[in-house]
C-alpha cells in the first residue's frame, strides 16, 4: 500500500499542479482547464456514449492493424532468418525503410486507400511491421543450432522445426518487438484519425479541439494515454505468462 | 549384424568461415565402430572430434569420403542416431515431460504409449517429481539426465554423445557415468562418445580412438574394456592406471602441438 502510494506519488503531484495552475491564474484556463473540469467533461463524454463509440472504433482498427503487423512481421522475420533468398530480398528493404518516419506514410495510405478505416489499419500495420520483422529476424537467427539439430535428429521435418523450435525459441525477442509495436500502433492510429477524421478517439480529440471544447478535448487526451498505459500493463502480464519458463 | 555398425572412410572436412581462410578440420579419417560397441573419441580441443560426430549425425554434409551406418550412407539426421550435447540443448519452453515427449510425438507413436514411455524414462533417469519443471529450474546434472531421457525416448540404435558431462561438476559426472553404463546395459546401443577427459574415456569405453591435433586424424586406437561391476576397484587397478597414462601421453603431445608449442 505504502509502496503503491509512493509509486504513484509523482502522478498525484502532477494532478495537483494541473488542478492548481489554472485556478491560481498561472496558466490561462482555456489553454489548460483544471483537472476537475476535465474529469467532469469526461463523465459527460462517457454518459453521451461518444467515448465508448469512438473508443471501440479506435480499438477495432488498432487490433486489426497490429494483429496483421504481428502475423506478417513474425512470418517475414523468421523466413528471412531461415531462407537465404528471402533475406537477400527483404533485409536491404527493411534497413532502408526502418529510419523512415512512420507517420509520413499516412498521407500515402489516404491517397491509395481513401479516407476510411482501410487507411488507418494500413498505417498501423505498416508502422508496426518493421519492428516486428526485425525482432523475429534477430530472435530466429539467435536460435541455438543444437536445438534445431536435436529436433531434426528426433525426426522433425525442416518446416516443423520452424514452427516447433525456431518460433518458440525466438519468442522472447518477438514479444519485446511486439511491445514496441504496440506503443507505435497507438501513435499511428491517433495520428491517422487526426488526418482522416470520421471516427475514433483521435478524431474526437481534434473535433473537440477545433470546436473549442478544451476540457472535453483534454478528457479525450487523458483517455488515450490511460488506454495506452493499461494496454502496455496488460501486455506485460501476458508476456510474463508466455515466458514463464524463463528463470 | 550390421544393424548399427558405423564406418568412416577417408572422411575429410573443411570449415569455411564467413571471413578468413578455410580450415581443414578432419583429414582422411577412417574408422569402424562395431555394433553395440562403446567408442570414445579422445583428443585436444579443436581436433575435429565433435565435427566427426556432427557428420555422423547428419547435421553437416559429408563432402569428402563416406560415412555409412548399417551399410547405408548417411544422408541427413535420423532417429536411428540420437544425440546428446554438452550444453543439454533442451527446449527451455517445454517442461521435463514435454521435452521427453517431443521425440515420441515425432515418431507418431500412439498417445497412451507415449505417456507410458515418458513415465518410464522419467523413472529411469530419477526425475520423478520434476515432470512439470522447466529446464531453467533444474541443476546441470538433472538437465543432462532429461537430455539423455529425451534421446533414449526414441530408442535410437546409435547414441552420439558430444562431451555430455563436460559441463558438470566431478561428483555429478561420476554419478552420470554409472547411470549411463546402467542404461546401456539394460538397452544395449552403439555409442560414440566425444570427450577430452582421458579417465572418462578409459572408464566408459570399450575402445578409445585418439585424435591428433588439427587437422584431425585417428592417431591410435586403444582397447580399454573393463568390467564395470566394481568401479572402485577398477579405477585403482594397475591396468587402468597404465591405460590412462598411455592415453594421457598421446593426448598431451597433441595438446602441445595444438597450442603451437614444442614438446619439452
Amino acid at each position: 500500500m505504502r509502496a503503491a502510494l509512493l509509486r504513484y506519488a509523482p502522478l498525484l503531484l502532477v494532478a495537483l499542479a494541473w488542478e492548481a495552475a489554472p485556478r491560481l491564474g498561472l496558466v490561462r484556463p482555456d489553454a489548460l482547464p483544471p483537472l476537475s473540469a476535465v474529469a467532469h467533461a469526461w463523465v459527460g463524454l462517457l454518459a453521451s456514449g461518444d467515448l465508448v463509440r469512438q473508443g471501440l472504433s479506435s480499438l477495432e482498427n488498432l487490433v486489426a492493424g497490429l494483429g496483421l503487423g504481428i502475423v506478417v512481421g513474425v512470418a517475414l522475420g523468421i523466413l528471412m532468418a531461415w531462407y537465404r533468398p528471402v533475406e537477400m530480398l527483404v533485409n536491404p528493404l527493411v534497413r532502408i525503410l526502418y529510419p523512415l518516419p512512420r507517420s509520413a506514410l499516412i498521407p500515402v495510405m489516404i491517397l491509395w486507400l481513401g479516407l476510411g478505416a482501410a487507411s488507418k489499419i494500413a498505417s498501423v500495420f505498416l508502422g508496426c511491421l518493421l519492428p516486428v520483422v526485425l525482432s523475429a529476424y534477430n530472435g530466429a537467427r539467435g536460435v541455438d543450432q543444437v536445438l534445431v539439430w536435436s529436433a531434426l535428429a528426433a525426426g522433425a521435418s525442416r518446416r516443423r522445426v520452424l514452427w516447433e523450435v525456431v518460433l518458440p525459441a525466438a519468442m522472447p525477442e518477438i514479444l519485446a518487438g511486439v511491445r514496441n509495436a504496440l506503443a507505435l500502433s497507438f501513435i499511428l492510429l491517433v495520428a491517422a484519425e487526426f488526418l482522416i477524421g470520421q471516427r475514433g478517439l483521435g478524431y474526437l480529440i481534434s473535433f473537440l479541439g477545433e470546436g473549442g471544447v478544451y476540457d472535453a478535448m483534454f478528457a479525450g487526451v487523458v483517455t488515450v494515454s490511460a488506454v495506452g498505459f493499461f494496454a502496455d500493463r496488460l501486455y506485460l502480464m501476458l508476456m510474463g505468462w508466455m515466458l514463464r519458463w524463463r528463470e | 549384424m550390421t544393424d548399427s555398425g558405423i564406418s568412416f572412410r577417408a572422411v575429410s572436412h573443411t570449415y569455411r568461415p564467413p571471413r578468413g581462410q578455410p580450415v581443414l578440420a578432419l583429414d582422411r579419417v577412417s574408422l569402424d565402430v562395431r555394433e553395440r560397441e562403446f567408442l570414445a573419441l579422445l583428443g585436444p580441443s579443436g581436433c575435429g572430434k565433435s565435427t566427426l560426430l556432427y557428420l555422423l549425425g547428419g547435421f553437416l554434409p559429408v563432402e569428402s569420403g563416406s560415412i555409412s551406418v548399417a551399410g547405408r550412407p548417411v544422408a541427413g539426421p535420423g532417429p536411428d542416431r540420437g544425440i546428446v550435447f554438452q550444453n543439454f540443448a533442451l527446449y527451455p519452453w517445454k517442461t521435463v515431460r514435454q521435452n521427453i515427449l517431443y521425440g515420441l510425438e515425432k515418431q507418431r507413436r500412439p498417445r497412451a504409449e507415449r505417456e507410458q514411455r515418458a513415465r518410464e524414462l522419467i523413472d529411469l533417469v530419477h526425475l520423478d517429481g520434476f515432470e512439470d519443471s522447466f529446464p531453467a529450474q533444474l541443476s546441470g546434472g538433472m538437465k543432462q539426465r532429461v537430455a539423455i531421457a529425451r534421446t533414449l525416448a526414441i530408442d535410437p540404435a546409435i547414441l552420439l554423445m558430444d562431451e555430455p558431462f563436460g559441463a558438470l561438476d566431478a561428483q555429478t559426472r561420476a554419478l552420470m557415468h554409472e547411470e549411463l553404463l546402467a542404461i546401456i546395459r539394460r538397452a544395449p546401443k552403439t555409442v560414440v562418445f566425444v570427450t577430452h577427459d582421458v579417465r572418462e574415456a578409459v572408464y566408459l569405453a570399450d575402445r578409445v580412438a585418439v585424435m591428433s591435433a588439427r587437422p584431425g586424424r585417428i592417431k591410435e586406437i586403444v582397447e580399454t574394456r573393463f568390467p564395470h561391476d566394481r568401479p572402485e576397484e577398477i579405477v585403482r587397478s594397475r591396468d587402468f592406471a597404465e591405460k590412462v597414462d598411455h592415453l594421457w601421453q598421446l593426448v598431451r603431445n597433441e595438446a602441445i602441438i595444438a597450442q603451437g608449442t614444442r614438446a619439452p
